[in-house]
């Protein structure tokens, strides 16, 4: 895909002004991609762009493309949030995550329509998806709030001891979203990071980010405070060996790092960084994500068992 | 009037040492293709103990053959209940043997005789015990519906608690279905080759436990071996990194409990006396070979002036010598290597400034013995309040507020234990609420129990061990 730092203006060249066309009766307003950092959306500070087509290949947009320093200041947006983000309760993480489900179905009609033109679905077919990624974020936010009971407990040592494990977030997580399903299988990564308390980073579809930045509008409409999901429009070979061997990121989900997955594995051991390897789903389209209840699988990686031991005594 | 400890001895007359000891492969005992034998010394006082084959490529070779066809026409296939029912009996010959395993794990590792009868020997059997219960009980687990073992795991265990980290990598991995290749540490395999022993006396199926003695490099084959589905691994974060390399882009999967650097956090109004036996504890037990230890000493600023006399005061009573007599309560240090490394690092920390302390303390003549150490003025820069010394040295530093406590407990790239002194259950819950730690230990330290998990954040490795969580390593 062409790195371009400027539009392709002149593309109907010979059109004189004198030409009498017929006047519009509307000129739309087009929309402009960016970043989301920390709550904002910044271009890239490399004042880089590039262009994004359609299934079909006619021009959709220019996306922003993310840069290291950008993918720097995503990793520190999201150390910053972690704190406050992971402290909430969890009842009202799920509140959120159930508000980004709320914002999300009120824009079905947006993502449905930006599914058949940038992924060329059928109608049929992008509604689908849409629907299933409202649900996912419904499914992520009824767990907020019972993923502690299940994973953790008491433990009955032999002793006059309380003692208790809990999970916990294990803090910044750089995420490779899937490729080919920029999102339901962009919603099905993130919303188990947050669900359980993380923060994200988030390198979007290379080739299709455009349903990554619409996500990002509801998402900062939905009191989810800035910074606890970062979105970087660009290059997993770009950006993935700076987040593999950043020492701030505490784990890696590699889904959508293709072939690049092993060397970043490799990188993350230097850190011990927690590595997700990409999965039997990790190339394929939409469709590989329908599943409406997924499980816990996404979520436990990114959890830490904390055991607290207390004497029992009077 | 004080009296004074006479001799109190252990018998050795208990241990039954061969002059030799082969590899354990495929049910049996056979010698290892290189006909390589390394020496396993007492660290106590330099004696051999025994010569122990170095296993090669080819024994590596031949151990993960048998562990994969062992799986595929027996353990697998087995039903739990009946798995469980060799592990109850394992546990059971080990409480029978107990007396023999905890005088020979004193004489190969050079710890004392009642940390090895009342810690390590206990614990080794309730773990057995514990995950025995488990093998017909996996589909409760809460770990899915129908948990499948993943296969042959590779495990690499360190030479601090020899028999314990054992029975902590093989109780859960045959309790799941899966078979074993192990390979002890080398100055430290006795115990396991006592072990494979006790595996044959409960008519294990050839092949489910295969033990491999050697060094680094039988270890880097094992772990490296693509016959294997799974890695665990505890000893060194140097070691853990490369593990985590080498094992990266491949379907293995893999658990590692690594370094630490435990806060132990005194709080101003703690119980005194009972915060010094427990900094105690966090950091001599065991010699200070503890990955847990509680090797950083943060106490309150106000009380530091009361504390550190009382603990000095309870240092100087710690009896340090033999390892089989039953008032030690420091034995010697594991290797002559690990002597020369807490001696680097603890002069590193007299060169940089800090304070250094031992009670008076007469170190015997021969073997490897190192003074428990008490290091004042450290400040967070310093070496010895950032590496895992893994002996008996404590590094003291002080704090004013909760949160600053806090935030130099976690400064740290490790994440394993801490501690936390207090009195006040609010302010506990607040401080272990906020330790970036996987075991915190408040008003005690230094427990384990087979129920219960354990293992760390950050640099300290992935994956727990003990508890329904230790099931989820070697389940698919």
């Amino acid at each position: 895909m062409a790195e371009r730092r400027k539009g392709n203006a002149g593309k109907n060249p010979g059109k004189g002004a004198a030409e009498a066309a017929p006047v519009p009766g509307r000129l739309a307003v087009r929309k402009t991609y960016k970043l989301y950092l920390g709550g904002a959306f910044p271009r890239s500070e490399s004042g880089r762009s590039y262009p994004v087509t359609s299934a079909k290949g006619d021009h959709l947009a220019n996306a922003s493309l993310a840069s290291r320093k950008d993918a720097r200041e995503a990793v520190v947006a999201a150390r910053k949030a972690f704190g406050g983000w992971s402290t909430r309760t969890a009842y009202n993480r799920g509140q959120i995550l159930y508000r980004v489900a709320e914002v999300l179905e009120g824009r079905r009609e947006q993502f449905t329509a930006q599914a058949v033109a940038a992924q060329g679905l059928s109608r049929g077919a992008a509604e689908r998806v849409v629907s299933a990624a409202v649900d996912r974020w419904v499914y992520y936010a009824g767990w907020t709030d019972k993923v502690a009971q299940v994973l953790g407990g008491a433990n009955p040592v032999s002793g006059p001891y309380y003692n208790h494990s809990a999970p916990e977030p294990t803090g910044v997580v750089a995420v490779f979203a899937p490729q080919n399903a920029p999102l339901l299988g962009l919603t099905s990564v993130v919303a188990p990071v947050i669900a359980t308390g993380n923060t994200a980073v988030v390198v979007t579809s290379e080739h299709a980010p455009l349903a990554a930045v619409d996500l990002a509008e509801v998402l900062a409409t939905s009191d989810l405070p800035g910074g606890v999901v970062n979105l970087l429009t660009g290059r997993a070979g770009e950006l993935g060996p700076h987040l593999a061997a950043h020492a701030d990121v505490n784990a890696l989900d590699l889904t959508g790092a293709g072939d690049l997955a092993t060397e970043f594995e490799r990188t993350a051991a230097t850190t011990l960084t927690r590595v997700v390897r990409p999965g039997p789903e990790s190339g394929a389209g939409e469709d590989a994500w329908l599943d409406a209840d997924p499980g816990t699988s996404r979520m436990t990686p990114f959890l830490e068992t904390k055991t607290v031991w207390h004497p029992i005594g009077v | 009037m004080i009296f004074e400890y006479a001799p109190a001895p252990e018998s050795r007359s208990v241990v039954t040492l061969r002059e030799t000891y082969d590899l354990f492969v495929d049910g049996g005992f056979a010698p290892a293709e290189g006909g390589e034998y390394l020496t396993t010394l007492n660290p106590a006082d330099e004696t051999k103990l025994a010569q122990v084959a170095v296993a090669g490529e080819a024994d590596v070779d031949r151990a993960v053959t048998a562990a994969r066809r062992a799986y595929d026409t027996v353990w697998s296939r087995m039903s739990g209940a009946e798995r469980g029912k060799y592990l109850f009996r394992i546990a059971r010959i080990i409480q029978e043997r107990s007396r023999e395993l905890a005088v020979l794990e004193s004489m190969d590792n050079g710890k004392p005789i009642k940390e090895t009868r009342d810690v390590d020997l206990p614990l080794v059997a309730a773990h057995f015990f514990y995950y025995a219960g488990w093998a017909d009980k996996l589909r409760h687990a809460g770990l899915g519906p129908d948990p499948r073992p993943l296969g042959v795991a590779a495990q690499v265990i360190p030479w601090n608690f020899p028999l314990l980290m054992l029975a902590w990598k093989v109780a859960p991995a045959l309790a799941t279905g899966n078979t074993v290749v192990l390979k002890p540490a080398e100055t430290t395999p006795l115990t396991a080759l006592v072990f494979a022993e006790i595996c044959q006396e409960a008519d294990l199926p050839p092949g489910v436990v295969n033990i491999l003695t050697g060094a680094g490099p039988t270890g880097r084959a094992l772990v490296e071996h693509p016959g294997t589905d799974k890695v665990a691994f505890t000893g060194s974060t140097e070691v853990g990194r490369s593990i985590a390399r080498s094992v990266a882009g491949t379907d293995k999967r893999l658990t590692l409990e690594l370094g630490g650097k435990g806060a132990n956090i005194v709080y101003d109004d703690a119980a005194i006396d009972q915060a010094v036996e427990g900094i105690v504890s966090g950091i001599f037990f065991n010699q200070g070979h503890v990955c847990c230890a509680g090797s950083r000493l943060l106490v309150q600023e106000s009380i530091a002036g009361e504390l550190l006399p009382r603990l000095k005061d309870r240092v100087a009573k710690l009896r340090l010598g033999d390892p089989l007599d039953k008032n030690t309560d420091i034995g010697a240090i594991n290797s002559a290597a690990q002597l020369e490394r807490i001696r680097e690092l603890t002069d590193s920390g007299a060169e940089e400034g800090v304070e250094r302390w031992s009670p008076p303390c007469a170190l015997p003549s021969t073997g490897y013995w190192f003074a428990p150490t008490l290091l004042t003025g450290v400040s967070q820069a310093h070496r010895v309040a950032r590496e895992e010394i893994f002996g008996p040295v404590l590094s003291v530093l002080t704090f004013r507020t909760p949160e600053e406590a806090v935030a130099k407990a976690n400064n740290t790239p490790y994440g394993l234990s801490a501690g936390v002194w207090t009195e006040k259950g609010s302010r506990m819950l607040w401080t272990a609420e906020r330790l970036r730690a996987g075991v915190i230990w408040s008003n005690t330290f230094n427990k384990f129990d087979p129920t219960s998990p354990f293992g760390g954040y950050k640099e300290s490795g992935y994956g727990r061990e003990g508890g329904r969580h230790g099931l989820e390593a070697y389940l698919g």
